[in-house]
């Protein structure tokens, strides 16, 4: 074997692990579910800590990551600055974070964990029936990633990779968008909303 | 097989994964203290918070005995472990697998002679490495005989 493709051999191999030891550091990349097979996000109305109505219909339009925790939740907490980190990176592309605390002692615990981590979305305080309209919320973390539509593209329970929910979020946020004037809001008929 | 696990852990979160064996009766004479002993299983795979966690914002195990013939008195739990979690950034003090919480009783002079139960309520709050289960309230009875 000649110096050259001695050399040739030695560049490739390493070219090879890079390429491979890169694609099995990197986070799968988990796909959203198929349009088919989302189903609608079950509308709500909460309260947040400043006593502002917050209602999920009105997120139409925006990809909604809706986070369930709860601040005696370990692997919530891990989550959470990746959330605050979405919500300052994607505010500008019509995408919000809502998270949705299951605390039974309600603000009393939350508010102060909302203030000393500066979480930077809105956060209500979630009840037994919202948890039971959302399936039975059983673990925490328990996250949806909601569609432009309003649907549910992803649901995981536990704690997953910053990378898989980053990947989700994109999947959307960089997917076919429906047009403003398009969204049509849940439980709004479509020819009152028709030009 | 990992996915099968991971399923299983999550699966059970539908179940109470505290057990608490059946207390055996504790026979005390009136006047005098009594020790009962409870013995708990925790899921494979789940801890709970100790009686007294790392963190204030974490649920601690406690068990509340109702009024009944027998006074309750000291509660001890079991040492905690120093458990490290991936979402932990410092080790947590936590119970997993079989412990035991020992509950010193007095009965007073006036206890009437005879079989009686006491009852408790056992909080906690479980997690494995990567999720949590809501906070749990679970009822402990302890038969007891009261003897002159």
């Amino acid at each position: 074997m000649t110096p050259r493709s001695l050399a040739v051999v030695v560049l490739t191999g390493a070219l090879c692990t890079v390429a491979f030891t890169g694609c099995s550091s990197m986070t799968s990349h988990a796909a959203v579910k198929a349009e088919k097979d989302r189903h609608a996000a079950p509308d709500f109305t909460l309260k947040d800590a400043t006593g502002k109505a917050v209602k999920l219909s009105d997120y139409h339009g925006k990809v909604v990551l809706l986070n369930f925790w709860a601040t005696w939740c370990g692997p919530c907490k891990i989550e959470i600055p990746w959330f605050i980190d979405f919500q300052q990176s994607f505010k500008d592309r019509e995408f919000a974070v809502l998270g949705v605390s299951l605390d039974d002692d309600g603000w009393k615990a939350v508010k102060p964990y909302v203030d000393e981590h500066k979480i930077n979305y809105r956060v209500v305080v979630g009840t037994e029936e919202l948890s039971q309209l959302y399936g039975g919320i059983d673990a925490l973390p328990t996250t949806f990633i909601i569609d432009r539509s309003g649907r549910i593209a992803m649901k995981h329970e536990g704690l997953v990779s910053k990378g898989e929910y980053q990947n989700e979020i994109l999947d959307l946020l960089n997917g076919k968008t429906l047009q403003k004037s398009a969204a049509v809001p849940r439980g709004v008929p479509a020819f009152f909303w028709t030009k | 097989m990992l996915l099968f696990l991971a399923a299983s852990l999550l699966s059970f979160g539908q179940n109470n994964v505290l057990s608490v064996a059946s207390a055996p009766k504790v026979t005390a004479k009136a006047g005098s203290t009594v020790e009962a002993k409870l013995t708990l299983e925790l899921r494979s795979g789940y801890h709970c918070n100790s009686d007294k966690p790392s963190d204030d914002y974490l649920i601690p195990l406690k068990l509340t005995w109702a009024p009944g013939v027998l006074e309750a008195g000291e509660i001890v739990y079991p040492k905690p472990q120093m458990e490290k979690y991936t979402f932990s950034e410092k080790p947590l003090s936590v119970y997993t697998g079989d412990f035991e919480i020992v509950t010193r009783f007095k009965a007073p002079s006036s206890a009437p002679a005879g079989l009686a139960m006491l009852t408790a309520k056992l909080r906690y709050q479980a997690c494995t490495d990567r999720m949590c289960l809501p906070p749990k309230t679970v009822e402990v009875s302890l038969p007891v005989e009261i003897v002159k």
